[in-house]
């Protein structure tokens, strides 16, 4: 059956990040002004407004910041995935990425956990950037 | 000097809010609101020459002259106010910067929501999740909508400052009790329980049903006119005496704190300008799509200390006749969310328990309150002080 839920769709500034989700690295825009990691992507840094962003390979390691656990679904397509957890996953490198947290028992998460990237090649274009406990 | 005093409320218009509104435009219920505000003001409505609305799915561009035709008006100044659920209370704020900068007199904010049913995600129309990040970084893990974020501020605020369970439940009951003594609500004679509550289904942790706002069809207009106009008027207005605004982000992941919201500054810049303390307030009107929100609400906006704000939910009565009257209309919990035209009606119940007319709920002596306006995932905030005397 088809993959009837939300995809991205890049565009030319976010594209690298998809690539590299496609082939297994976390990969997040760094300025070479401020050192800042910029999340999302941008033409430019948000920090310092410089235009010198590099892309590079995060270690694919952060906590759980916050989480919630959706028993009912947001939208019809979900309605088969409930419950499932959405968090904010805090990067060991800083920012903040929305995500599920797979591979674990809702009832057993706990704020500040250590968690891992977890990719998911949910169409043969598309991988999501899911994470799991460490 | 701002905006202290220079305008006044003097007229409401609102709808019962309803599950749907079968066969009423968006032009119909604009025209019910905005004839019932200028009535209740008792001004001829051709005298109206500002308009601030909101944005109308489907409706396309230039929403303010669509409007101001339908209404037959001659205007000065019209404006489209895109805050989500602070654009009531951001369109007090921009009629009165108007009228302060002499560019109109009379200006009718109107926030209307017809519903022919269906949720957040409105059917099969195709989005490009291009169009936003959130539609590219946040939709497809199944983050849509506004509950799973205000969820992800109660799990990291519960984490921070510990639990909050029995003080949600006790703003949604002592709302409920408010929405008891007012005939326009939605859940008007339909009182509840902390057990109710707690027994109703969890949604998103830590939220349960009747901690989560019910979307609605209605409305509602305000007009708000120049000082100097409303002392010509034959009721009491409700002064606007102070007012600020605050926006640091769109999507939850990006706030710069999960548990200290953007309303800190824009009650600050509205107590300052209005010269009014926190502790002479008679009636928190604070957004209320969720219990967590008026919590963390309650301490941005100084009311108490941040990680107080549980304790204090606890400790104080908020009906109408309590020791802290907050959202004596039910707050949109019980009174219901017709749209944006839910966050205006915190500024309706303000305004009417500042003129003396919230009958069967009035507060006692209620010179001055405050209204706080919440958009999309505690990212717009305005804050307004409304008084008795100018």
């Amino acid at each position: 059956m088809a993959y009837s839920k939300p995809l991205p769709e890049p565009s030319g500034v976010t594209q690298p990040f998809w690539d590299g989700a496609r082939e297994g690295r976390l990969m997040l825009q760094r300025c070479g002004g401020c050192s800042r990691w910029v999340w999302y992507p941008r033409p430019f840094c948000p920090g310092c407004g410089g235009t010198k962003l590099e892309w590079r390979q995060t270690s694919g390691r952060g906590t759980l910041y916050s989480y919630t656990i959706a028993r009912r679904p947001p939208a019809p397509m979900f309605q088969g995935d409930v419950p499932y957890v959405i968090a904010i996953v805090e990067l060991e490198e800083g920012p903040h990425l929305t995500s599920n947290v797979v591979g674990i028992e809702p009832e057993k998460l706990r704020v500040g956990m250590p968690l891992v990237v977890a990719f998911d090649a949910v169409t043969p274009e598309v991988t999501l950037v899911r994470f799991r406990p460490a | 000097m701002g905006l202290r005093g220079v305008s006044a409320i003097v007229g409401l218009g609102e709808l019962r809010p309803s599950r749907e509104t079968p066969g009423k435009s968006a032009l119909d219920l604009t025209a019910e609101v905005a004839l019932q505000a200028v009535a209740d003001a008792g001004m001829p409505l051709r005298e109206v020459d500002g308009l601030c609305v909101d944005p109308i799915t489907d409706a396309g561009m230039m929403i303010p002259s669509a409007i101001g035709e339908y209404l037959g008006l001659d205007l000065r100044f019209g404006e489209l106010v895109d805050l989500g659920g602070a654009s009531g209370a951001g369109m007090i704020l921009r009629a009165a910067a108007a009228i302060a900068a002499g560019q109109c007199e009379s200006c009718l904010c109107v926030t209307v929501a017809p519903r022919l049913g269906g949720g957040f995600w409105g059917g099969a129309r195709h989005q490009s999740t291009s169009a936003l990040p959130e539609m590219q970084f946040e939709y497809p893990y199944g983050a849509i909508g506004a509950n799973y974020a205000y969820a992800l501020v109660a799990t990291r605020y519960e984490h921070e400052y510990g639990d909050t369970t029995r003080a949600r439940a006790k703003v949604a009951v002592d709302q409920r009790a408010n929405a008891c003594q007012n005939p326009l609500a939605f859940f008007h004679g339909k009182p509840i329980r902390e057990a109710d509550v707690l027994a109703s289904p969890m949604i998103l942790d830590p939220l349960r049903m009747l901690e989560i706002v019910m979307p609605c069809g209605g409305g509602a207009a305000v007009l708000v006119t120049s000082a100097e106009r409303a002392r010509r008027l034959r009721r009491q207005p409700a002064y606007l005496l102070g007012a600020g605004e605050h926006i640091t982000h769109r999507t939850i992941t990006y706030a710069p704190s999960l548990v200290e919201s953007p309303i800190r500054a824009a009650a600050d810049r509205a107590f300052a300008m209005a010269r009014v303390d926190r502790a002479d307030v008679k009636l928190a009107s604070i957004y209320d799509c969720y219990t967590i929100t008026v919590l963390v609400s309650l301490e941005d906006a100084g009311f108490c200390k941040k990680g107080e704000a549980a304790d204090f939910a606890l400790r104080h009565d908020l009906t109408w006749k309590g020791d802290f009257p907050t959202n004596t209309h039910g707050g949109q919990l019980s009174f219901g969310q017709p749209g944006l035209g839910g966050g205006m009606s915190h500024v309706t119940e303000a305004a009417r328990q500042v003129m003396g007319v919230a009958n069967g709920r009035q507060i006692p002596n209620c010179d001055v309150a405050y209204v706080n306006g919440n958009g999309g995932f505690l990212s717009e905030q305005v804050s307004l002080v409304l008084a008795r005397a100018a």
